[in-house]
């Protein structure tokens, strides 16, 4: 993938989007069948592993989630809930958890650094994180709680679907790796026809609620489900039944930055005036690399949805 | 839509200042284009190999630096799988997926260490030293303590005093280099992975259908209409294998059941899910049987013609009280002289074909498994009642010609003093069912390591020769005996008895081993080879060792103080030793018994007296050779890289050491020293024999030009032997193993064939090269019934074209004889027919039986009271005494390996180490909540022999079962973590486990035991 193929890009104005001549790519998802998914977690080694990830080595804390939840190097996390009906009858729901990279997606409408979140042709949300100033408005902005701080080097991290791969005609390393082909990959439109496919399968076995899972409030994802109880996402590790985008990132996006550009302009102006009438101030320039403070992980854990 | 307060101001506060913060210019620099990363592997050297773990033997793509230019070193950067490959089709595991770090493993060994006695310290040596010292101490013991004659003045050859233990890990051309290293200096002492693992599997199958692996193979799996998952976890410990039950589910349908003590990552995904006292599968399995003849749902012609149900049994053949015909309670052994037929005037067994015969064999099974009611199953299993039903009646369908179930089972059924015979109560189910060499049927034992199967095959244990015949014993002074013994006469007429070709096997090994020297006057050699008078197994061996009867041992890709039983026994056995030889790639715990870990290995350093060498090896991505996987495919791979730092290959430590000796024997002389001279040991560098050439050796050659009736010469002198079918027995052809005869012909190696059409059903026999012949689906010929017409016409993988068979997959059978013939399609039995009665197969009776684990939460067994154990199990003096009672340890604890991690090995990897970075033990809800245990606590899990500490995982999987009548918890011990690797330290597990084995195999009992739990 390259520049040209990006369709959309952080706090970048739209009088010059990103290039979008090159409408004619296909749309690809990836689809997660949890009826499938036995909770290997080959996927988490796949992903560390082509993407040179190596998170610490942590703790037990009585559940088989390890790592316990997802962070700046482990992307993808299975999560294990156990779950008993009326009848005592058990299962035990396993859901890989990672970016869903949504088609309207939170993190780049609330990303206030030109270029550091993009959006491809072919769907994918990519982070550039050189791009990153860690401010973290990414997190706020995620209605699945997917993006981490790092606290190394305070910029943001989540899932690529292995854009590097896709760009090449291979798959995600995940979905490449599952042992039982409980994650799938394709364009969006073959994902769909999977999912209703595996959807009637499982209904003809007595699974009434079986559904896929591909949220209309964030303009559905690139990354899909197929969940037995499509009904109620949130038993498979509070999966939100109805994510959106926040009203205040969607408030920064649609107002707030028109009025903070207004500003800006009018800063410009009144320096350009100063200039004028006045001469070049002689103080140092701010560093504008200087990150802006991430916030702390108290903060972003509040925010699930 | 909902906002909480904080999270409206969190948000709008740094909206608001963002805003600012850009209005102000505050802005990053200049945002380049926003390309990707750069994706790694455009023209990176890519090499195939097979994942070293489990035996579904994955395809992977091995990306190492630079392009493969001469002056580019390569050092792999990125793995992921084979798409090619007809079983994994790209995927990898866990543990797969994270090989990489195992290559690359902080762990790894760089140089040749030793540890003086009562050192606390490695020093670093050299090679040199450290090959020169080890051969001077290996001549030195064997010459002091060489057995030349026993007591009766038979010649034995055999030494006792020094022992090895060979990895399944390694290639098969390692497993040749080591069968004649071992048996050259006359060890007994020689066990691989097997032993610990899937040796009852061998002892089961084998005696019921004539081979002792797997019957199908992992693709085979999607054709089954019911998965039965019993003994095993696939999804955990082969999950790319377990990608065929998912198929056989979405695309055919199938059912796929589990039965275990724990629901696990099987069950997850199954549609159904039933729990099982650990330990009580052979009255589960027997309970199903009787269920099959009591509801008259088996497949009557298959039972009639392919099974020995109609055979009569001899009259003094007896069941009673627990008890079989022939027990010798001092000796604790079985006379089987009874377990046999009834013989006509031609020594052929007697028959009934209308199965009216009171001793036939079907009625005789009816009447042991009549006590197997449901009650009885239930109360012995703490099965739910209409669980076990449903078991018994989805399974009962499969007795329709066009139903199969496939049996999937591991470690959970081979770890128990009866494992074998559990294993044979399976068999015979499927044999009722008329479900063995059909496709989407068998049993389908899944095998541990990556080449367990072929160390299995290549005979690495203790009492094994390569292709499953057996070492002489004492009683067999003579090569005529032996081969009278050991070679079987035809049971049934007209029948192929494929084993009466023993001597042609025989003498072609022979010919391998001894060379030039092998000689129709000194009978090939046959008195170089070491003959034993009882078995040395790893539980018997070590027995020995902590008695202090060994001296010197090697471990070669192997971890005994993590993998045996009673870990706190091993410790005290290694101290005892003179010398300890290790060979691995990683720092095991086992080369470091010596030091004092604290609580987790409390050993007092400066007395252990033992000598210690820690010599690096490759690792399967450094080195070409073949693996066999659990369907029997030999499978060739190719190095990626040179070993790091100093390390050799196998192949090069085992021919150093060896030149080394037999450079001694020849200066100085010594015990018998025509055993280690004549070894045959003719590769181009001695010191470092190339895999290439030794696998050419296995496959044997013709020695002479062989000709045919006729006289025409079919392969001339020099060549490789096409197949096994041109072996003589009079010197001229040499094979390693007769079952690899085919695996590289004048045609080329065919184990690195990579043809992967499906010639239908799944079978992709261009892929690799099976065993034996290339067969796919062993016993294949039972897919058709004996006039050849298919049993299911969707399931034709074979078909008579009028002059010969040909299909889908290679004939199990006679390529030319013709559907009518009479002969049956189990070409290895002398009967020709599948074994419901066992006859002298078994060393624990030739029907299975319930008996209780060793350590067992019942009083007694309540089919017999009088005998509740296994009556000829592995039970040792020494380790009776270290046996624990319900009253003090009131829970049974059962061991198993979970998905993120290979038994004690992947630890090292530190991908693995992040999934799973710390010991844990599974307890369910309710005990918990009684223990006052929540999910994290620390707890202490104590038997008899020791104790470890573990994190709790609370579970609602594990559940309270009623066992006669009382309410009884199991506790689930994942057995992965130790002192050395990329994890938290941690106990090994195998210190609770009891050192009890098989009846059949001496496999140790992980799976059912007692313990005690307390919150720490």
């Amino acid at each position: 993938m390259q520049s040209q193929d990006i369709i959309r890009r952080s706090a970048t104005n739209g009088i010059t989007p990103s290039p979008q001549a090159r409408s004619h790519t296909e749309e690809v998802a990836k689809l997660i069948d949890v009826t499938l998914c036995t909770g290997c977690k080959g996927c988490q080694v796949a992903c560390s592993e082509w993407n040179d990830l190596r998170d610490e080595v942590g703790e037990n804390v009585g559940v088989y989630d390890n790592p316990a939840d997802l962070t700046p190097e482990t992307w993808t996390v299975i999560r294990f809930d156990e779950v008993e009906d009326e009848s005592g009858k058990l299962e035990w729901l396993l859901r890989k958890e990672g970016c869903m990279h949504c088609a309207d997606p939170g993190c780049l409408k609330a990303c206030p650094s030109p270029g550091a979140i993009v959006q491809f042709a072919n769907g994918i949300v990519d982070f550039q994180s050189d791009q990153c100033i860690g401010c973290g408005y990414c997190v706020a902005g995620c209605p699945f709680d997917v993006p981490r701080i790092s606290k190394k080097d305070n910029r943001a991290y989540k899932c690529t679907l292995c854009a590097d791969r896709v760009a090449v005609g291979q798959e995600p390393a995940c979905v490449k790796t599952c042992p039982t082909g409980a994650i799938s990959f394709g364009s969006k439109a073959d994902m769909k026809q999977l999912a209703a496919n595996r959807v009637e399968e499982l209904k003809g076995r007595g699974h009434e609620g079986a559904g896929l899972y591909d949220p209309a409030g964030v303009g559905g994802t690139h990354v899909m489900y197929v969940l037995t109880h499509a009904d109620k996402p949130q038993m498979y590790h509070r999966l939100p039944a109805d994510p959106y985008i926040s009203p205040i990132v969607r408030g920064w996006k649609e107002w707030l930055k028109p009025v903070g550009a207004l500003g800006f302009v009018a800063t410009l102006a009144g320096a350009f005036a100063h200039y004028v009438g006045v001469g070049p101030n002689t103080t140092e320039e701010i560093e504008h690399e200087e990150p802006v403070l991430p916030p702390s992980d108290e903060t972003t854990s509040e925010e699930r949805v | 839509m909902t906002l909480g307060r904080r999270q409206f101001l969190k948000a709008g506060g740094t909206c608001v200042a963002g805003a600012s913060a850009l209005a102000l210019g505050f802005t990053p620099p200049k945002a380049y284009a926003g390309d990707s990363r750069q994706y790694k592997l455009l023209r990176a050297k890519e090499t195939r190999n097979n994942c070293t773990y489990c035996s579904v033997g994955c395809g992977i793509l091995m990306y190492s630096l630079g392009d493969g230019a001469k002056n580019a070193k390569p050092s792999i950067f990125h793995i992921e799988g084979d798409p090619d490959h007809p079983v994994s089709r790209g995927s990898l595991c866990p543990k797969g997926a994270g090989l990489v770090d195992f290559i690359h493993s902080e762990g790894r060994l760089l140089y040749p260490e030793h540890r003086a006695p009562g050192s606390k310290e490695w020093k670093r040596i050299t090679w040199e030293e450290a090959t020169d010292r080890i051969a001077r101490l290996l001549k030195e013991d064997r010459d002091k303590n060489f057995i030349e004659k026993n007591e009766k003045g038979q010649t034995v050859n055999r030494w006792l005093s020094s022992g090895m233990l060979a990895s399944s890990a390694a290639s098969n051309e390692t497993g040749l280099l080591d069968f004649k290293f071992a048996r050259a200096l006359g060890m007994l002492g020689l066990d691989c992975q097997a032993r610990v693992c899937h040796a009852p599997t061998v002892s089961a199958l084998a005696p019921s259908f004539g081979r002792g692996a797997m019957t199908n193979n992992w693709v085979d799996i999607k054709n089954a209409n019911v998965v039965l998952v019993m003994g095993g976890n696939p999804a955990e410990a082969h999950p790319v294998g377990f990608k065929w039950v998912m198929e056989a589910k979405i695309r055919n349908g199938a059912k796929v059941m589990v039965v275990d003590p724990r629901f696990n990552r099987t069950a997850a995904v199954a549609d159904f899910y039933t729990p099982i006292r650990a330990g009580a599968d052979a009255a589960f399995m027997l309970g199903v049987v009787n269920y099959l003849l009591t509801h008259d749902k088996i497949q009557h012609e298959y039972v009639k013609a392919y099974t020995n149900a109609a055979l009569i049994v001899r009259e003094d053949y007896q069941f009673e009280d627990g008890l079989f015909s022939g027990y010798d309670a001092d000796k604790r052994i079985y006379d089987k002289t009874s377990w046999t037929y009834e013989r006509d005037e031609q020594g052929f067994a007697k028959s009934d074909p209308t199965l009216q015969h009171p001793r036939c064999v079907l009625n005789l099974l009816r009447k042991h498994v009549e006590r197997y009611t449901p009650e009885m199953v239930t109360q012995l299993t703490g099965t739910p009642a209409k669980d076990f039903e449903h078991v018994c009646a989805e399974l009962a369908r499969t007795s329709a010609p066009d139903q199969t179930a496939t049996f999937l089972f591991a470690l959970g059924w081979t770890h128990h003093t009866s494992g074998a015979q559990i294993i044979r109560a399976g068999a015979m189910v499927q044999m009722l069912l008329g479900n063995i060499g059909m496709p989407g049927g068998g049993m389908n034992a899944l095998r541990g390591h990556s080449n367990i199967q072929g160390y299995t095959d290549l005979g690495l244990l203790s009492l094994r020769l390569p292709g499953y015949m057996n070492l002489p014993s004492d009683k067999q002074q003579d090569i005529g005996t032996y081969l009278k013994e050991t070679t079987p006469a035809t049971e049934v007429a007209n029948q192929v008895n494929y084993w009466h070709h023993t001597p042609k096997f025989f003498v072609s090994l022979m010919k391998t081993l001894w060379g030039e020297h092998a000689t129709a006057a000194n009978n090939w050699g046959y008195d170089w080879l070491p003959k034993w008078d009882r078995s040395y197994d790893m539980l018997a061996y070590f027995d020995m060792m902590y008695q202090g009867k060994v001296n010197g041992y090697i471990a070669q890709g192997f971890n005994p103080l993590a993998a045996m039983p009673d870990k706190n026994k091993t410790a005290q056995a290694l101290a005892k030793l003179k010398f300890l030889v290790v060979i691995d790639p990683l720092a095991t715990e086992t080369g470091s018994f010596w030091q004092d870990e604290g609580k987790y290995n409390d050993v007092k350093t400066e007395d252990i007296q033992t000598e210690v060498f820690r010599l690096p090896s490759s690792c399967f991505a450094e080195e070409n050779g073949s693996i066999v996987n659990s369907g029997r495919w030999l499978q060739w791979h190719f190095a990626g890289a040179a070993p790091p730092g100093e390390a050799w290959q196998d192949s090069r430590i085992l021919g150093t050491i060896f030149t080394k000796i037999r450079d001694l024997y020849r200066k100085e002389g010594g015990a018998c020293p025509e055993q280690v001279l004549n070894m045959q040991w003719n590769y181009r560098d001695a010191e470092e024999p190339l895999p290439e050439e030794v696998a050419r050796e296995c496959n044997g050659f013709a020695l002479a030009d062989l000709k045919d009736d006729q006289g025409r010469v079919v392969v001339k002198k020099g060549q490789l032997l096409p197949d096994f079918s041109v072996m003589r027995d009079d010197g001229t052809t040499s094979s390693f193993a007769w079952i690899f005869a085919g695996s590289w012909t004048e045609a080329g190696n065919q184990m690195a064939r990579r043809d992967n059409t499906d010639t239908g059903l799944g079978c992709t026999p261009g892929w690799a090269w099976a065993w034996p012949a290339n067969r796919r689906i062993l016993y294949n010929r039972a897919s058709l019934d004996p006039s050849g017409r298919p049993w299911d016409p969707k399931r034709q993988i074979l078909e008579w074209d009028g002059r010969r068979w040909s299909g889908a997959d290679v004939p199990d059978y006679p390529v030319t004889a013709a559907p009518g013939s009479g002969i049956s399609p189990f070409i290895m039995q002398p009967d020709g027919v599948g074994r419901l009665f066992g006859c002298g197969g078994m060393t624990d009776g030739p029907f299975p039986e319930h008996y209780e684990p060793t350590e067992s939460p019942l009083q007694s067994n309540p089919l017999h009271p009088a005998v509740t154990y296994n009556p000829v199990a592995r039970v040792l003096t020494d380790d009776r005494a270290r046996m624990g009672h319900v009253k003090n340890f009131p829970y049974v604890a059962t061991t198993y390996s979970i998905t993120e991690l290979f038994r004690h090995w992947t630890k090292h990897s530190r991908l693995n180490a992040i999934i799973q970075p710390e010991q844990f033990v599974e307890i369910g809800e309710k005990l918990a909540g009684k223990l006052n245990i929540a999910a994290g606590d620390r707890v202490k899990v104590s038997s008899a022999r020791g104790h470890i500490e573990a994190k709790a995982v609370v579970t609602k999987r594990i559940k309270t079962l009623n066992v006669m009548g009382h309410d009884l918890d199991q506790i689930g011990i994942p057995c992965h973590w130790g002192f050395r690797g990329a994890t938290k330290k941690g106990f090994l597990a195998n210190t609770l486990s009891p050192a009890v084995g098989d009846a059949n195999s001496q496999t140790p009992e992980f799976k059912a035991f007692l313990v005690n739990v307390e919150k720490v």
